[in-house]
């Protein structure tokens, strides 16, 4: 299988520089490859830097050293170095991040917002809203709420959406935190059956789940943060 | 130096010839000179003090000093009248300082100074209009800035020009601007015309004379040689038109010429005459007779020539 | 292996639309701003943030061509040749600013034509520009107030009858109406209460992605930012201490400013 994110040597330390310029290590050496079909959850004790490690994978927070090669357009970039222009189109066509919050966009309907990700792909806007309606529909959001702002949702309504959106067109590589919070058990299981359907079709997926079952539904692989601890 | 011939009684003041010192004359001259070299464009000049006030035309007699000779024929017409108190006093002037040959006639005169009005009659080679302008630059209303306009007009950027007129039709279907309506001269330069009607603006273009303006108050010389092209502003879907009216003139029958309403007692009568006292009183003369020609001139408010 | 990657192989524009090299601005003693380079790609979305004083107004009057800078170079690639902005003649630079270059300025009324109809002020653009056909001209104004979610009813009225926001919106139809290729921004939603600026800022951002505009925005609002850019250059005292992704840069901020500014703000 190809691979599509192969992680070098990565490690990452925070430094706060308005508390006396204390450094907080979260990893070192981390060294893990994900190939295409194959989910990787990741597992840790909380505070263990998973999350940390997912935005590192998404080029939202920069390692303090180390190289990360995300497969994208046939070659493989390293996302730490890469300029700003080449991220933002690593994103856009091969990186998706599933996040536990909707950033809520004042006066964008929740059909809009599961539209988006297809637009921006050159996707019809027939054959987008189709899908995307298709979409709510399988999460079960009340029709009554797809022409609304997702402002004033439930939590529950809000993550939803939040998935709609991500799975609405999978990316070659998905990267999950903890996407099932809020969900009630049938939802959940929904979510569930999305990320296999994905990566059937041939996406990396990289998550985070709180929730045993969930976790084990989903996972091909565990990777173990606590291994990369730094003795602090 | 030229001084005044006429001027032989000892008690009157020995004014130099038309008024002006002679290097007065030839910096309006070198002035006027730069502004029929660039039509359109606004040359600044050292207006001076004349003996009236800024605002009664100090800018047209300037040019008018420093253009006659003793050979010229002077016509000045104020509100297209040859007889108002401002026309006859200008004529007086410069028939006490410059010798000059004064007429009411338009095809008679070399020099036409002008307020308001170009002559109904078509203007001749070689012969020059005066214009008096109040305020020569025709983006001052938009912009306040002299150093702005200045550019605008460097670089032709009249985008702001257009933007009045279409306020114009935008509140009120048409473009209202009834005088003083901006003119395109020779394809570069937005022109201010003065306040003559929009309904002579047609008569600059491509006029055999050369017409020169000036600007006593606001020290600007600007200049359309002849048959130099000028053309009002509008849109493509909204051309320039000029004023018409229902009826002729009252007095000499014209339907081609710009019409004066005047009220003619208190019931609300009124008449529409020509505001070109020469054109319509050389119209009566060949015989043309409005229809209350007989009534005004029963009361004898207008002179029937044409009267056996 | 070689894991580094020119962004063209990618098919991604070949080059900057802007190319910003050592731009300082001094006063007197003071800095404004100081060497402060940076590249623009077509259809990128940069912010500008720090607090005030900090020099990005400055840096933005530079960059758009209004303050010449005292050192450094603004290039500009809007056509086939890139045009250094304050080489050429001022004539050149003035076509620009009305044609492939917009201003929104933070209060309106240094943006909009306070005397003249809205759809006058919108039209302005395309009169500078040679439209002679009034019905036209109008048409397209309608169109660009629709866009901006001003009723067609108001084309006649005046700014000075409209609210802040509206006068806000017709100021940035009046600046897309000639469909730049580059907007500068400066605080375009301060001064506008919160309800107002949520709405202001969804419409620039479905204007910026729908028309594939590159924008520059200055702000002091972390919020704005995340919303509207790409990218972002935090400033301060006249340099840029940081710059990077906007999502990096607010979420993994390195300098100690930086994490100061973010740090300050309640919910970013």
């Amino acid at each position: 299988m190809t691979t599509m994110i192969h992680v070098e040597n990565v490690a990452k330390e925070f430094t706060l520089h308005n508390q006396g310029g204390v450094r907080l290590p979260v990893f070192d050496n981390v060294n893990f490859s994900v190939a295409a079909g194959e989910a990787l959850v990741l597992a840790g004790a909380s505070g263990a830097g998973k999350s940390s490690l997912l935005r590192i994978l998404y080029g939202n927070y920069r390692p303090t050293s180390g190289a990360i090669a995300i497969t994208h357009g046939g070659r493989q970039i390293d996302i730490v170095s890469a300029v700003p222009r080449t991220v933002l189109d690593i994103r856009r066509r091969t990186l998706g991040f599933v996040s536990q919050f909707l950033r809520v966009i004042p006066r964008v309907t929740a059909l809009d917002i599961v539209r988006d990700p297809l637009l921006a792909r050159g996707v019809s806007p027939e054959e987008a809203s189709e899908r995307a309606k298709a979409m709510l529909a399988r999460l079960n959001l009340p029709q009554r709420l797809w022409d609304l702002a997702p402002a004033t949702f439930s939590g529950g309504e809000q993550q939803r959406v939040n998935i709609a959106r991500s799975f609405v067109d999978p990316s070659p590589i998905m990267l999950i935190d903890e996407p099932t919070a809020s969900l009630d058990a049938n939802n959940r299981n929904v979510v569930v059956r999305l990320i296999a359907e994905a990566r059937e079709q041939g996406s990396a997926i990289v998550g985070i789940f709180h929730d045993e079952a969930v976790r084990e539904a989903v996972a091909t692989r565990y990777l173990d943060i606590t291994d990369f601890r730094k003795a602090a | 130096m030229t001084v005044h011939q006429s001027i032989s009684d000892e008690t009157r003041p020995a004014y130099n010839y038309a008024y002006l010192d002679e290097q007065t004359k030839r910096m309006i001259r070198r002035a006027l000179l730069k502004a029929v070299a660039i039509p359109g464009y606004q040359v600044p000049f050292g207006s001076r003090e004349m003996p009236l006030a800024r605002g009664w035309g100090t800018g047209g007699i300037q040019v008018t000093a420093a253009i006659i000779g003793p050979d010229d024929t002077l016509k000045v017409i104020d509100q297209g009248a040859d007889d108002t108190t401002n026309a006859v006093s200008i004529r007086r002037f410069f028939e006490r300082t410059a010798d000059a040959r004064t007429t009411e006639a338009t095809d008679e005169a070399t020099i036409i100074q002008t307020r308001h009005r170009i002559p109904e009659a078509p203007l001749k080679a070689g012969q020059i209009m005066v214009y008096q302008v109040p305020q020569p630059e025709p983006l001052r209303k938009l912009e306040p800035h002299e150093a702005e306009t200045r550019k605008m007009h460097a670089w032709a950027e009249y985008g702001l020009m257009q933007v009045k007129l279409y306020e114009n039709i935008a509140r009120f279907g048409e473009v209202t601007t009834t005088y003083d309506y901006p003119v395109m001269v020779n394809g570069r330069y937005v022109m201010a015309p003065s306040p003559i009607p929009k309904f002579d603006n047609p008569k600059m273009q491509m006029s055999p004379a050369l017409q020169l303006f000036g600007a006593g108050r606001e020290k600007r010389i600007y200049a359309v040689p002849p048959h130099t092209s000028v053309r009002s502003l509008d849109f493509d879907d909204h051309p320039f038109r000029i004023q018409s009216w229902e009826q002729p003139c009252a007095l000499c029958g014209a339907a081609d010429s710009y019409l004066d309403e005047v009220v003619i007692d208190d019931q609300g009568g009124r008449m529409f005459v020509c505001s070109d006292s020469h054109h319509c009183e050389t119209r009566r003369a060949e015989g043309h007779r409005g229809a209350m020609l007989a009534d005004a001139s029963a009361l004898h408010l207008v002179e029937d020539e044409a009267k056996p | 292996m070689n894991m580094q990657v020119n962004p063209q192989e990618l098919g991604l524009d070949p080059a900057p639309l802007l190319s910003v090299a050592g731009v300082s601005r001094f006063y007197g003693e003071r800095i404004g701003c100081a060497d402060v380079s940076f590249d623009l790609w077509p259809g990128e979305v940069l912010g500008i943030v720090g607090e005030s004083g900090s020099g990005k107004s400055t840096l933005l009057r530079c960059l758009a061509g209004i303050d010449k800078p005292d050192e450094g170079q603004v290039l500009f690639r809007g056509g086939t040749e890139p045009l250094d902005i304050y080489s050429v003649a001022e004539q050149e630079r003035r076509r620009l600013m009305c044609t492939a270059w917009g201003i929104v300025h933070q209060n309106p009324r240094d943006g909009l034509r306070m005397d003249v109809s809205a759809g006058g002020n919108v039209g302005e653009r395309l009169m500078d520009n040679g439209a002679r056909h009034y019905g036209k001209i109008r048409e397209t104004a309608l169109d660009w107030l629709q866009r901006v979610e001003i009723a067609a009813g108001r084309i006649d009225d005046r700014p000075r009858q409209f609210s802040g926001g509206m006068q806000q919106r017709l100021q940035i139809a009046r600046v897309l109406v000639s469909e730049p290729k580059l907007v500068f921004m400066d605080e375009p939603t301060g001064g506008l209460d919160v309800s107002v600026q949520a709405r202001l800022l969804d419409l620039l951002r479905v204007l910026v992605r729908d028309l594939g505009l590159a924008a520059i925005i200055v702000t002091h609002d972390l919020a704005v930012a995340r919303l509207l850019t790409d990218r972002l250059m935090v400033m301060k005292d006249g340099r840029v201490v940081e710059q990077g992704l906007t999502d990096q840069v607010l979420d993994d901020p390195h300098h100690a400013y930086t994490q100061l500014l973010t740090s300050a703000v309640l919910t970013v």
